[in-house]
């Protein structure tokens, strides 16, 4: 009993930042999830990281002007995301370029942005929520846009859902068929760029890959078919950041300054952890079937 | 010489009285600026497979994307059956599919996206579409590979399971390009068995494109033969012999029958073998395959003689 204490501390569950904490790591993880598994299917990590990276932008910016950071984050990656397809070379090499140097220019005005914000305004942190985010900092009149985000995106990928996995499966299967891979790419696009401003908005703009691609890659080691990665990816994402929640709760009384260690560090760990896990267990399981 | 051979006629109908699945009329194709294809004639009729034989370079994928309508032609005209849903109705089978071992997608998920990967919204399980997608993995004998990540699987198999998506939108026509590519001998033969099965039990058209006619020797009804965006085409021996694939080539072409096997040699100059008059000249056909650009490396004799049985 005494360990259960100690991990679920008193007023942990009474904690109304906590409860607000909970509720945006539950929404994030569960759009993360199946974004995620087809952002790992298509290879499309790197901009995945790439609108990440504009993000802070956003998020920089929104503090410059005192609104709520979540819209900076949003309004930079659908601008990322469209930027992308209007540069879209079919090519996978120029693709990757011509992101790398947009993303290298976002972060470079984020800069400026950040500099702008903690020279003109007393706040300080600024650069840290932006970069490294913080659950707990999510306020109350946030939850109903985070909320909203989260459906949009999800039903978005819920739409195109048949499509989207035959043409990251193989796109000649999928023109085969007909289909065209503009408008399906767009709607995962902009699905991608809503679900990468939940992740800033949870463990911070440069890390916010971390649950959209560690959950799903994790899921793909696992499950042998698409709606179980998907399934996966939703549990470890949802663990992940409910127990991250918990124990940057626990850190207050941590050394060094008693203030509580940063909530991302906690559940990027947790989801690298869940990744070696899985990694060895599959490793195992293969050695099993060849004896 | 026509582009579609005297004893060739595209337009000779099919010896089963089938309906053609598809008509491919005087068809002209250019890609970047280059005329890929330049009148090609040819029809496919239903429950019969066609071989589509040429080198690399000669047009087959090109050929296949236009009937498939991702290609703009030029001009000619494409007919293909409508389906049960009025649609065009093709099965495709890619060249090259390369499926990441990772994929979390088991054959019994990519069948069903043959049937329903156009639709919008989330699939619902059903007993029903379980039972079609199982029927269409016996008739590839791949039902024991139904779970299976399809990343995981040997080409071979891969190969059924593709066959198996393509036929899960009820085509009337099914193309392949180059699947006997990259398989190994007893995958090849099973494979190009198993085509043959299909066309003649499900009612479909098959156009399977190749660069080695042998595997398909035992299963093909006709063969369209592409050199340079021309085709003939016909039965076997009506478009395999050394006469009409000169005429093709516009030089000198031996076609040796060995060990049931059809060895195919274009010369470089007319003559410049020395049995330009025919194969019943020359003296050893074995060393004429040294020369053999089409038909591949000889192997043991697993093709039984051509015809069906």
């Amino acid at each position: 009993m005494s360990i259960l204490h100690a991990i679920f501390q008193p007023g942990l569950f009474s904690n109304s930042s906590v409860q607000d904490a909970a509720i945006v790591g539950a929404v994030v993880a569960l759009v993360c999830a199946p974004v995620g598994v087809f952002t790992v299917v298509r290879g499309q990590s790197f901009a995945g990281h790439a609108f990440a990276d504009i993000t802070a932008t956003g998020g920089s910016a929104a503090f410059l002007l005192g609104v709520s950071p979540l819209l900076g984050f949003v309004v930079m990656a659908l601008a990322g995301a469209s930027a992308t397809e209007l540069l879209g070379t079919e090519r996978q090499r120029g693709r990757d370029l011509a992101t790398g140097v947009v993303l290298g220019a976002g972060l470079g005005l984020s800069a400026l942005l950040l500099y702008l914000t903690t020279t003109t305004q007393s706040t300080t942190g600024a650069a840290v929520t932006v970069l490294f985010g913080s659950i707990f900092a999510v306020s109350t009149s946030t939850l109903p846009l985070v909320i909203g985000f989260g459906v949009s995106a999800l039903f978005l990928v819920g739409l195109v859902y048949r499509p989207l996995l035959l043409s990251s499966i193989n796109p000649d299967l999928a023109s085969a068929q007909g289909l065209g891979h503009r408008a399906v790419g767009l709607i995962y696009m902009v699905s991608l760029a809503l679900s990468v401003a939940l992740s800033a908005l949870t463990i911070g703009a440069i890390l916010s890959t971390a649950l959209l691609i560690g959950p799903a890659a994790t899921a793909l080691r696992l499950a042998k078919s698409p709606g179980r990665a998907i399934a996966c990816a939703a549990l470890i994402g949802v663990a992940a950041t409910w127990a991250g929640i918990v124990l940057a709760y626990d850190s207050y009384n941590w050394p060094p300054a008693q203030q509580g260690w940063p909530v991302s560090f906690f559940v990027v760990s947790l989801v690298l952890a869940a990744y070696l896990l899985a990694q060895l267990t599959g490793r195992r399981a293969r050695q099993g079937q060849a004896q | 010489m026509t582009t579609s051979g005297e004893p060739a006629s595209a337009q000779a109908p099919a010896p089963s009285g089938e309906p053609p699945a598809l008509e491919v009329e005087d068809l002209w194709a250019r890609l970047s600026g280059h005329e890929i294809l330049r009148g090609v004639s040819f029809s496919v009729a239903a429950g019969s497979l066609t071989g589509l034989i040429g080198e690399n370079g000669a047009g087959k994928t090109t050929l296949l994307r236009a009937i498939l309508g991702l290609l703009p032609i030029s001009s000619g005209e494409v007919r293909v059956a409508r389906g049960h849903l009025g649609r065009r109705s093709i099965g495709y089978v890619p060249q090259k599919v390369v499926l990441d071992p990772d994929l979390p997608v088991r054959a019994r998920d990519l069948v069903e996206l043959g049937a329903d990967g156009r639709r919008l919204g989330i699939p619902m399980r059903s007993s029903a579409k379980r039972a079609f997608v199982d029927q269409l993995l016996q008739a590839v004998d791949a039902s024991h590979l139904a779970d299976a990540r399809v990343g995981a699987l040997s080409g071979g198999e891969q190969q059924r399971v593709l066959i198996a998506h393509a036929l899960a939108s009820q085509p009337e026509l099914l193309l392949l390009d180059e699947p006997l590519a990259s398989l190994d001998p007893r995958s090849t033969q099973e494979t190009a068995s198993l085509l043959g099965r299909i066309a003649r039990e499900r009612k479909v058209g098959v156009l399977l494109s190749t660069h080695d006619i042998n595997p398909l020797l035992p299963v093909m009804d006709r063969v369209v033969y592409l050199a340079a965006g021309r085709a003939v085409s016909g039965r076997t021996e009506e478009v395999v012999r050394s006469d009409v694939l000169s005429a093709l080539y516009h030089h000198h072409v031996d076609v040796f029958h060995a060990h049931g096997r059809v060895l195919v040699s274009v010369g470089e100059e007319e003559g410049e073998q020395g049995c330009e008059r025919g194969p019943d000249d020359c003296a050893d056909p074995q060393s004429a395959s040294v020369e053999n650009a089409v038909a591949g490396p000889p192997r043991a004799a697993t093709v039984a003689g051509p015809g069906r049985p």
